[in-house]
């Protein structure tokens, strides 16, 4: 008997592990040959630990399981799902990127290969350099990070720049809440950013490669590090990649807890070992970035998502989406949801559709009342805007931004004075410190905050002025953005900083 | 030999074991403080000199970083996330839980050592929020019952 029990870390910090001892000693206990497979998540968190057992008919689940309920995986049971494939989340995604996480050995290369693996490297191998960059062009891809810059862009500038030496960095630093799409397909298809970072080396002419991982990520570590040495072992990293000739080596490097070291050019300062205090631009990272060498530095899930793109081709890819969001996205749904997790769908769906359709409204069962979309920086949605289609530009005009597609969802329980509050605080903690508005200015709108909370009615508009400086005045968006959630507060939940006011009056 | 001169000596060996790595004072920094448990002072000079930078440049590195310490923590490190998809979880209250019960405020260690209470922002666990780390281990959606067992155990 077969059965996959994933080694992701949700579905480990839900029990997979204790699970996946109960299930060997039940079936030693009836007798029966047990394999074992620790696999990446599927992406229905709500569901895990998941258990899949595999039958002539494909691999059917069993969720979420405890190591008390293993008993149901062989005789039946009320957490039985029925076929893992034709669950209504794993149907209704298009997957592309996460096309292999939950369902291969993350560290098994032939399971890579027999799922497509290293297809999109052979393509792109036979391939010159322009028309690589050409056809990362014509996909549409844009930067996963955040910031929703060409890939193809960047990697133009990069294989442009003359040089004795270039860098792939692949920023895996992942900070923003309510995202773990890069710490899931790290632990669930390795394999998958190994290739995405080679094919983008030979592309601009790079023979090494950084992943900065952050350190709040141990599982991720250790996967990451056994896949590269997996990889060398298997000549697939190294002085001649596939038997091509061409040399690309990876080194995983581990963060120090610093949010901002996820802004790019701060990511670099950390990489060579300094503060990870944020650099001006320019020079753009592209022509001066790590060591002061042509760089390319991209998200996780871009670079992971390079190898589908050689595999089907740029035009199948950018079929998918909508107007300049071009593909698909692994919409990350957090917080208080029934049903969390990860689906990758192309790009259009209305919040509505996700926060009330996939997710299934509120885990505690009360009205949804706020829908933080990009992380800390991103701005707090009330449900009158669930009908703006999930896109960069679509999401830039309602007042807010997709960052790395984080959605967290609050109840009528939160208070949104006490979230811009918060989005304060944590820009004083995490600043690096180099311009005064984001550093000062984060620790007055904590202030400001409390005045109004006290019921002190002038403070609104300093709070609005202080937003304006700090949109202004800062070098990177730590700065710049946090204004997003704490405006978006204000704007569209004028209640609960009204309501402070006349419980003071 | 003295407990310093052995640190010392043990930081020497890991700046001896990074030679030739491009930017090596994080991944030197992260092995002081696997070895030793924090970065204590007298590792300083040591880095300094072995790594050709001044002592002000590796301080300022060591302070940068909510990672390191200079100070060694307790036998247990308990981590709770703060971070936004914990807090629509109830995160905020079962912090101020923590505190009251191990009588600790963030970064604080207990008297007799056995805890230190840190905060984290983001596990990725935030589809299973509450999160929190204890020591090496993650935990998923926290709730009383996980939590009383959790600081059982750091109370042994
Ligand atoms: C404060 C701050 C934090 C950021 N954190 C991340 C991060 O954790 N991961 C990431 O990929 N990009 C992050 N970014 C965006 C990066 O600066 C950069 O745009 C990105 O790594 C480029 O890769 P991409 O084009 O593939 O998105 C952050 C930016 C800022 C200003
Ligand atoms: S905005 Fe803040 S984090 Fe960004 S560079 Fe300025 S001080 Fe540093
Ligand atoms: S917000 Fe708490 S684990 Fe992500």
């Amino acid at each position: 008997m077969k059965v996959y029990v994933p080694l992701d870390a949700a579905a480990r910090a839900c029990g997979a592990d204790q699970v996946a001892a109960a299930l060997q000693a039940e079936a030693a206990r009836r007798g029966v040959v047990l394999e074992v497979v620790r696999n990446g998540s599927r992406g229905m968190v709500w569901l895990e630990p998941l258990v899949e057992v595999e039958t002539p008919a494909g691999r059917v689940g069993f969720g979420p399981m405890t190591a008390a309920e293993v008993g149901q995986v062989f005789d039946g049971g009320p957490l039985a799902l029925g076929l893992v494939e034709e669950l209504p989340w794993m149907k209704a995604q298009t997957r592309l990127t996460f096309a292999r996480c939950g369902v291969i050995d993350p560290l098994s290369l032939a399971d890579y290969r027999a799922h497509g693996g290293f297809a999109g490297l052979e393509r792109a191998l036979a391939m010159d350099a322009e028309a690589r960059v050409a056809e990362v062009i014509a996909s549409g891809l844009r930067g996963r990070g955040g910031a929703g810059f060409p890939t193809g862009i960047k990697w133009r500038t990069v294989a442009g720049a003359v040089s004795d030496r270039k860098y792939i960095v692949c920023n895996a630093d992942e900070g923003d809440s309510g995202t773990f799409a890069d710490r899931m397909i790290i632990e669930g298809d390795p394999f998958s950013l190994i290739e995405g970072m080679i094919i983008a080396g030979i592309t601009v002419g790079a023979t090494k490669g950084f992943v900065y991982l952050r350190s709040e990520y141990p599982d991720a570590i250790a996967v990451l590090n056994r896949a590269v040495e997996l990889a060398c072992k298997a000549g697939v990293l190294g002085a001649s990649v596939e038997g091509s000739g061409l040399a690309f080596d990876l080194e995983v490097r581990v963060g120090a807890g610093a949010y901002v070291c996820g802004e790019e050019t701060s990511l670099l300062n950390s990489l060579e070992g300094k503060r990870g205090v944020v650099r001006a631009k320019p020079p753009l990272p592209a022509l001066e970035g790590f060591m002061g060498k042509p760089t390319v530095v991209n998200n996780v899930i871009s670079l992971a998502t390079i190898p589908v793109i050689f595999e089907r081709g740029a035009e199948a890819y950018a079929a998918h989406g909508i107007g300049r969001s071009r593909g698909t996205i692994p919409l990350q749904i957090a917080g208080n949801v029934a049903r969390g997790g990860l689906f990758e769908a192309a790009f259009g769906m209305t919040l509505g559709d996700i926060v009330d359709g996939l997710a299934g409204g509120t885990a505690s069962g009360r009205a949804v009342k706020a829908v933080q979309v990009g992380g800390p920086l991103g701005a707090y949605f009330p449900p009158a805007l669930f009908d703006v289609p999930f896109g960069y530009e679509e999401y830039a005009k309602a007042g807010g931004l997709i960052g790395h597609a984080g959605i967290v969802v609050f109840d009528d329980t939160a208070d949104m004075l006490a979230q811009a509050r918060f989005a304060f605080e944590f820009c004083a903690i995490e600043s690096c410190g180099k311009c005064t508005p984001c550093r000062i200015g984060a620790v007055r709108g904590v202030e400001t905050i409390d005045r109004i909370a006290r019921g002190d009615a002038d403070a609104v508009p300093l709070l609005t002025d202080l937003c304006d400086t700090m949109k202004a005045g800062s070098l990177c968006a730590l700065g710049g953005f946090t204004p997003y959630p704490v405006l978006s507060a204000l704007t569209h939940f004028p209640d609960d900083f009204a309501a402070a006011r006349e419980a003071a009056e | 030999m003295s407990d310093e001169s052995a640190a010392s000596a043990r930081v020497s060996e890991i700046v001896a074991a990074h030679q030739g790595m491009e930017g090596p004072l994080l991944p030197v920094l992260h092995a002081v403080q696997a070895a030793l448990g924090h970065v204590p002072q007298a590792a300083v000079p040591v880095l300094a000199e072995g790594l050709g930078l001044t002592r002000a440049e590796v301080r300022g590195v060591v302070s940068f970083y909510h990672d390191f310490r200079e100070v060694p923590a307790g036998r247990h490190v308990v981590r709770l996330c703060r971070a936004e998809a914990c807090q629509a979880m109830g995160g905020a209250d079962l912090a101020q839980q923590v505190k009251a019960r191990l009588g600790l405020d963030w970064h604080q260690t207990s008297a007799d050592g056995a805890v230190t209470l840190e905060p984290v922002f983001c596990l990725g666990l935030c589809a299973c929020a509450p999160a929190a780390q204890l020591d090496g281990r993650l935990v998923g959606r926290l709730d009383e019952a996980k939590l009383a067992a959790l600081l059982d155990e750091v109370r042994r």
